[in-house]
């Protein structure tokens, strides 16, 4: 056993960390404030490697480990939380099915420009019909010639409206609800995309609805098996639980840190209520929480670099991260008293941005069903 | 054009530095490049990308020092020589020294380095060693142009600026506002793993215990006073200037 960050990943986090404390974090109340997403940060982090971290070099990505993926996405949370939403989705939702299933042709035509940071990706697979429940999905695909037709639409997608490629489900066997992963290029005729949603948190991410009207794609932009998409997006599903985790984290050591410092210069009764032993303990166990959430994460992490299974892992770590997120945000605003409630103070945002992260990439209670699942229940 | 550039990991002094048993506490400091070689490493980068070449990071310092070195090859520098031999370790005028020592046995047009360190803030290691070295310098530069063996220095002359001209082989320091320093990319960060770094010793310079004797000695390290609360002055205007005049030259006596 070793607790140790590799020298590799320690210069990955500091470096990601220095660019996100001076790139990213003195916009984050803008753009939480105007719902914009950054796409200037993004175009930076393309350039500097970022958006193909976890991704072979082979394919423009930088080659490096998911401790390392994990250690980036807990930065630009820390600095912001929507913005490392976006950042996770274009990573671990639309990088890595590519990389997983993709074939060589279909990685160094579609992986490489998004590993190298030419452009954005999304994952489509939530509907007005299927959330939790993906066996109500709708879109259809239907084989015309050598193209596929697709119809449908796709709601609450992140980075929809700036992405140049989707992986996207639809049925492709209605009788025997044979579901299948596709390839769509945004440029493709009958590919368009709603307004952004107006949302209560994560409003520096871009969240859309994708509307795909006859859209036609070449036989060959099936990704994987034909009627294999279910077992796909839940791996693909697996891998983005581990990040979404680490951002969980991120977003609670920022909202932990504001309170902290809060609490040490607020004088209250003539002493500075850090001195309180109700707020004493609010501290204590935020930061208890914060380093074991990030424990669950190393080591879901770690198994997945190793190529054991970490479905459990995976859901453990996604599960007491999100929790732990929104009540250790929830706290600070509490220890910041008034102050936590207004906008002045980046805590309330905290709290907004962390809930989301309960609900996407498998709801708090489908987590505890996949645990359930996985001990035999 | 083959550069060298001289690096120093200094910690971080927008941290808090606190004084123990007459030295800098190092635990739990943050350790940087020293800011202004920084620019130093991002110019020598920017001049091999124009004209080709290499660039080659030389340091004195303990082993800790290679996380700074890190930092610089994933920036773009080809490799790096550090000598982390205790022995090596002195003032200004050891530094020299060995710095003069590990450039000789390599060939370079152009060598770098900070205008000074953080820490120590001397301002002296650079321009030593191009004394050592029988080259010419140019100090604290703002701006940098090279044609051919042709070079041209901006200097930062306390606020005027001062051309300088010169032929290579010189050695110049890098003054605020040369460059902006580019963020080291993820994929040099993995690259910069497998770039050479090369230890050297006192054995392996050939200096002479003469050469390692330092000429100066640190006598005491202590910490500003801290800043304390200031004085607002009351009553009539005319009777306030007077007694500011009267405590600017005689209590404060900043005023002679
Ligand atoms: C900001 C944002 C970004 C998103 N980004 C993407 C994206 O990029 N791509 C994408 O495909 N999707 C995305 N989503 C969709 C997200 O994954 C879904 O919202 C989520 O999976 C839940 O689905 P639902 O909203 O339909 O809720 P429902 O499935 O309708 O759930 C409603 C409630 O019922 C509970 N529930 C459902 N089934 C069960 C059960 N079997 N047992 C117990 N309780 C149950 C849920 O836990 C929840 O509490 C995003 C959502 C948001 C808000």
């Amino acid at each position: 056993m070793n607790f140790e960050l590799t020298k590799e990943q320690a210069m990955i986090q500091s470096a990601v960390r220095e660019f996100a404390e001076a790139e990213i974090a003195p916009l984050a109340a803008q753009l939480d404030k105007e719902s914009r997403f950054p796409i200037e940060v993004f175009q930076k982090m393309g350039k500097l490697g970022f958006l193909g971290l976890p991704i072979p070099e082979e394919y423009g990505g930088a080659g490096a480990d998911n401790i390392s993926y994990c250690l980036a996405v807990e930065e630009i949370g820390h600095a912001c939380g929507g913005t490392g939403l976006s950042y996770e989705a274009h990573v671990s939702l639309a990088c890595v099915p590519l990389l997983l299933y993709g074939t060589e042709a279909q990685k160094q035509t579609y992986l490489t420009p998004l590993a190298s940071g030419e452009g954005i990706g999304s994952f489509g697979l939530t509907e007005p019909g299927a959330g939790s429940d993906a066996g109500g999905t709708r879109t259809t695909a239907v084989l015309d010639g050598d193209e596929w037709v697709i119809n449908g639409n796709k709601i609450y997608i992140t980075n929809g409206g700036y992405a140049k490629t989707v992986v996207l489900t639809a049925v492709t066997d209605k009788e025997n609800r044979g579901i299948s992963a596709f390839i769509v290029p945004t440029d493709t005729p009958g590919f368009s995309t709603s307004k952004p949603y107006d949302k209560m948190g994560m409003r520096a991410s871009n969240t859309v609805e994708l509307i795909l009207e006859n859209v036609r794609v070449p036989a060959e932009n099936l990704l994987g098996p034909l009627n294999g998409g279910f077992k796909q997006f839940l791996s693909t599903l697996d891998g983005g639980r581990v990040a979404i985790a680490a951002l969980a984290v991120g977003i609670a050591r920022s909202a932990f840190e504001t309170a902290l410092g809060y609490a040490k210069q607020r004088h209250q009764f003539g002493q500075s209520i850090s001195r309180f032993q109700a707020i004493q303990h609010k501290l204590a166990n935020m930061a208890m929480h914060i380093d074991l959430a990030r424990n669950a994460v190393f080591k879901a992490a770690w198994l997945k670099d190793q190529g054991k299974p970490y479905t459990l892992e995976a859901s453990y770590a996604k599960l007491f991260a999100s929790e732990m997120c929104t009540d250790t945000c929830n706290q600070a605003i509490q220890i910041l008293g008034g102050n936590g409630y207004m906008k002045e103070y980046p805590v309330e945002r905290h709290l907004r941005d962390a809930k989301l992260i309960e609900i996407g990439e498998g709801t708090s209670e489908i987590q505890r069903l996949v645990i359930a699942r996985q001990l035999g229940c | 054009m083959d550069i060298l550039v001289l690096l120093k990991q200094t910690f971080d002094t927008e941290e808090r530095i606190t004084v123990e048993n007459g030295k800098v506490k190092e635990d739990g400091v943050r350790f940087v490049i020293n800011p202004y070689d920084e620019y130093a490493v991002e110019e020598a980068i920017r001049l091999k990308e124009e004209h080709d070449g290499t660039v080659t990071i030389l340091s004195i310092g303990p082993s800790r020092t290679e996380e700074a070195i890190r930092t610089a090859l994933a920036m773009g520098a080809d490799e790096a020589v550090l000598a982390d031999d205790e022995s090596l370790f002195g003032d200004e005028y050891t530094a020299a020294k060995v710095l003069a020592a590990m450039v000789k046995v390599r060939n370079y047009d152009l060598i770098i380095g900070g205008n000074q360190a953080v820490d120590d803030g001397s301002g002296q290691v650079a321009v030593r060693l191009a004394e050592e070295l029988g080259i010419p310098h140019i100090s604290t530069l703002t701006k940098l142009e090279i044609n051919g063996t042709e070079v041209v220095g901006h200097r930062d002359a306390e606020g005027d600026v001062e051309v300088v001209t010169a032929t290579l082989p010189v050695l110049v320091t890098a003054q605020q506002g040369l460059n902006e320093p580019r963020y080291p990319s993820l994929i040099g960060i993995r690259k910069a793993g497998k770039k050479p770094l090369t230890h050297v010793t006192a054995a392996d310079l050939r200096l002479s215990p003469e050469d390692l004797t330092a000429r100066t000695e640190i006598v005491e390290t202590y910490l500003p006073k801290p800043k304390e609360a200031g004085r607002i002055l009351q009553g009539e205007m005319n009777d306030q200037v007077k007694e500011l005049v009267h405590s600017l030259t005689n209590v404060e006596k900043v005023v002679g």
